[in-house]
């Protein structure tokens, strides 16, 4: 039991390094350096606002459009934490050590266990590997494209989409999500002419707000 | 950027403080859930539409929407994130080259 749970989150960890490899390629191909990249994933350590905060800021954008961006995107953690707290039972420093490693791996292979011990167990394990890994990633996909001539040729500035798209995919199978997604994009897409870059994904933002707060049909 | 860098660093860290630390009557908000599950979904749906088309304030169709189909197919395929991301910056090098 406890190899499995270490094997997985050790599986996870790897998968999770080559997705470092492009951020830390796409964020020194943006012009974040090698030390700010790194430390984006030592700090930061959360994927999606990583890739946010360097895209928003690679295309254009403001910084504080970007910390935005980034920071909205970390609420899920905030989320994620509230249920990990009760399996974890964490104070003091091990808090401040364990809250560093919610993120969506981290999370997901902790509540995939009905056993709160192998539970606990995949939280450390996971969020452990995945730092390591990220790290170690991050740092060699930023020496290496720091060595290229012109990441646009390579097609670089695609990969940051595409990973977006990625993540985003396995959210849209629910209606809901899908009819959100698509009026946060034709939300985005319809301002960009008018406000500075970032501001559509703002924007986009307040359409998840304001379908959160909709009433639902049934609900009365 | 280092600023960028710094307050980014330290916001997401809070949240995630945040969380673990909140009494849990806060997630028995029904509204508070259902906004945090899609807040991720409208930001990166925008994300994906922004960096493929948008250039400054101008829409534009350029090689990176060749990058978004492949990179579309091959998360249709179940493929493993690296290819997704590799075979769209792929395919956007090879427009890119041809035009």
């Amino acid at each position: 039991m406890r190899a499995a749970v270490v094997r997985d989150a050790v599986g996870i960890g790897v998968a999770t390094g080559a997705y470092a490899l492009s951020f830390g390629a796409i964020s020194t191909a943006v012009g974040f350096s090698i030390a700010q990249t790194c430390v984006l994933s030592l700090a930061m350590f959360t994927g999606a606002s990583q890739f946010a905060l360097v895209g928003v800021v690679g295309t254009g954008g403001a910084a504080s459009a970007g910390v935005a961006t980034a920071v909205l995107l970390g609420t899920r953690n905030a989320l994620y934490g509230v249920r990990l707290a009760p399996l974890l039972r964490v104070s003091g420093l091990h808090r401040l050590g364990a809250a560093h490693l919610v993120i969506d791996e981290s999370t997901a292979m902790a509540t995939a266990r009905d056993d709160p011990r192998a539970g606990r167990l995949g939280f450390w394990a996971t969020g452990l590997a995945v730092f390591v890994c990220w790290n170690t990633g991050t740092a060699i996909g930023a020496l290496g494209a720091s060595v290229l001539a012109d990441p646009r040729s390579l097609g670089l500035d695609a990969a940051a989409p595409a990973a977006f798209l990625a993540l985003v995919a396995p959210r849209l199978r629910h209606r809901e999500t899908a009819v959100v997604a698509a009026i946060a994009v034709l939300a985005a897409v319809a301002s960009t002419p008018f406000v500075a870059a970032g501001i559509p994904v703002l924007l986009a933002a307040l359409v998840a707000v304001a379908a959160g707060l909709r009433p639902r049909t049934g609900d009365g | 950027m280092w600023a960028a860098v710094l307050a980014g660093s330290v916001g997401c860290y809070v949240l995630k403080l945040a969380g673990v630390s909140v009494p849990q009557r806060v997630l028995a908000d029904p509204r508070v859930r259902r906004i945090g599950a899609l807040l991720p979904v409208a930001l990166l749906s925008a994300l994906v539409a922004t960096q493929t088309f948008a250039t400054g304030h101008d829409l534009t169709v350029d090689a990176r929407a060749a990058g978004l189909a492949v990179a579309a197919v091959a998360v249709f395929a179940r493929a493993p994130f690296l290819v997704v991301v590799a075979g769209a910056a792929a395919a956007t090098a090879i427009v890119r080259a041809l035009t």
